[in-house]
């Protein structure tokens, strides 16, 4: 294919406020990028044996994704390597054009949340760290990472959270949804107890491949299906939270449901809130209804936006959630990525848009 | 309405593109098994460049679990969200009224010799008529 490219003019005006983009994927190069930071003992478990996933397929994941590695087709690097390894590439077709002030990196390689053997799974969660910070958060000022942890050794997690947090510029502890527990159950409240201490959000985002199906009736057909049933782990993470008393012990923690949606939040709350005005006894250690610990205690990622064929009615559900809840991501450089200039299909003034785009990310992660 | 030139059909093989800018517009013009088609370069769902999609084919399907390929090389898939358009139209495959991408003419001439080409000697007349033998695409912009 012969394509010329001309330098990219206009299209990011709407974004000249400048965008936090809270959803951006890094890659390693190549299979061994994060051995530096991997003692050589769990560099030959990977050669020897790789990673243990709890997934029914081996050495694939469950469907066959829409693109190569799940990623925008035109976000391969010139200079060679997966989408999201080259941090030059990034900076020319994405951070620069985008007017990024600051983004979240989510690193989703290795699936270390998934990882069965738990002392592999310790050792590839500082690797990550560690990597982010010398080989991203060092080279760009704008970048922060997520600090991966294993969540099914909370103890082990919050060693690795006094590790990273002093660094300052890990700005969120990431989950993954599809847990092996509902996200409310006490084993993780030690993470939890950790994220309140420093002050950091929970980011819990959409992907994880966890060894459970994406419905209550097993594993779907169609990757269309597999999509949007990553949302189906929204409800589950949120009602546990609440249900299991999690921001009655922490009041002060703050989570974001990352890549999750959020247009299916109004509805599911008015169902939880009517449930617990007849059913309270069986949870008497909660103070409030469901809606006002979810208004109080969580976030949304934006990307991949619900695009209602009214978009209007993508104002009603802002309105519900509260206008200080979004915060706009991009998901760069996966295929269902959003641009700013085109992601809201309805009207936004220039303050709304800025409060989303900016303003709302400023507030949460204190930039 | 103006005619502008995109280049040489040798330039742009079956299954290919080439992107120009035309007053201020990028075209990208596809050679679809021997025709040409043009389209803005502009996803119309979120703005990826077109010209950096695939073509594939178009699956159909009269029931569940019948398939068959139609049409092999006449899609184009954007780049990000996998919107589908069809080259020959610029209309979506999956909303065709609602969604389209702008198309505009194209048609092949012989390139007329330059007037202002000052040929000095049988080596560069040669050449040139090398170019003028030349299929040359034209866009109506």
């Amino acid at each position: 294919m012969s394509v010329i490219e001309s330098p990219r003019t206009g299209a990011a005006t709407k974004a000249d406020v400048g965008i936090i983009d809270c959803d951006v994927h890094p890659l390693p190069q190549h299979s061994k990028s994060l051995y530096p930071y991997l003692a050589r003992r769990w560099q030959d478990h990977s050669e020897q044996f790789g990673t243990h996933l709890r997934q029914p397929f081996i050495n694939t994941t469950q469907y066959p994704r829409t693109a190569p590695l799940i990623c925008r087709r035109d976000a391969w690097p010139p200079a060679g390597g997966p989408p999201g390894s080259d941090l030059a590439f990034m900076q020319q077709q994405h951070l620069d054009p985008f007017h990024v002030l600051k983004a979240i990196l989510i690193p989703l390689f290795g699936n270390v949340a998934s990882e069965r053997n738990q002392d592999f799974a310790r050792a590839l969660a500082t690797a990550h760290n560690d990597w982010q910070v010398a080989e991203w958060l060092d080279r760009d000022e704008r970048l922060r990472a997520s600090l991966v942890v294993t969540q099914d050794d909370p103890v082990a997690a919050v060693k690795e959270i006094e590790r990273c947090a002093r660094d300052g510029r890990f700005v969120q502890i990431m989950l993954a949804p599809r847990s092996s527990e509902p996200l409310g159950r006490q084993r993780y409240w030690p993470i939890y107890e950790a994220a309140q201490a420093h002050g950091l959000p929970l980011g819990i985002h959409s992907y994880g491949i966890g060894g459970h199906a994406s419905t209550g009736g097993g594993w779907p057909s169609f990757y269309m299906e597999e999509h949007y049933a990553t949302t189906m782990g929204g409800p589950a993470v949120m009602s546990s939270m609440v249900m299991e008393g999690v921001f009655e012990k922490f009041p002060a923690l703050k989570v974001v449901l990352v890549e999750i949606g959020f247009a299916w939040v109004p509805s599911f709350v008015w169902r939880l809130d009517r449930l617990w005005e007849r059913m309270k006894g069986e949870v008497p250690h909660l103070t409030y209804a469901p809606s006002d610990y979810v208004r109080k205690h969580f976030w949304y990622t934006t990307q991949p936006m619900e695009e209602p064929a009214r978009p209007e009615q993508l104002r009603r559900c802002f309105d519900w959630l509260g206008w200080d809840r979004l915060l706009f991501s991009t998901d760069y450089p996966h295929w269902d990525q959003d641009d700013p200039s085109y992601a809201f299909k309805m009207k936004l003034s220039p303050a709304e848009r800025k409060q989303i785009c900016r303003g709302n990310a400023e507030n949460l992660y204190r930039f | 309405m103006p005619k502008e030139r995109v280049g040489l059909v040798s330039e742009i093989p079956p299954g290919s593109n080439k992107v120009v800018t035309l007053r201020g517009r990028e075209i990208a013009v596809f050679n679809v098994g021997g025709d040409f088609y043009a389209l803005l370069n502009r996803c119309p769902h979120e703005g990826a460049k077109l010209s950096r999609g695939i073509i594939v084919g178009l699956p159909e399907s009269e029931v569940p679990g019948c398939y068959r390929l139609s049409r092999p090389g006449e899609i184009l898939r954007c780049p990000w969200h996998g919107w589908e358009f069809d080259l020959r139209t610029g209309k979506s495959h999956c909303d065709p009224q609602g969604l389209f991408t702008r198309q505009y003419k194209t048609s092949i001439e012989r390139e007329a010799p330059s007037p202002d080409t000052c040929g000095d000697g049988g080596l560069t007349a040669e050449t040139f008529s090398v170019i003028v033998e030349e299929a040359v695409v034209f866009v109506e912009v």
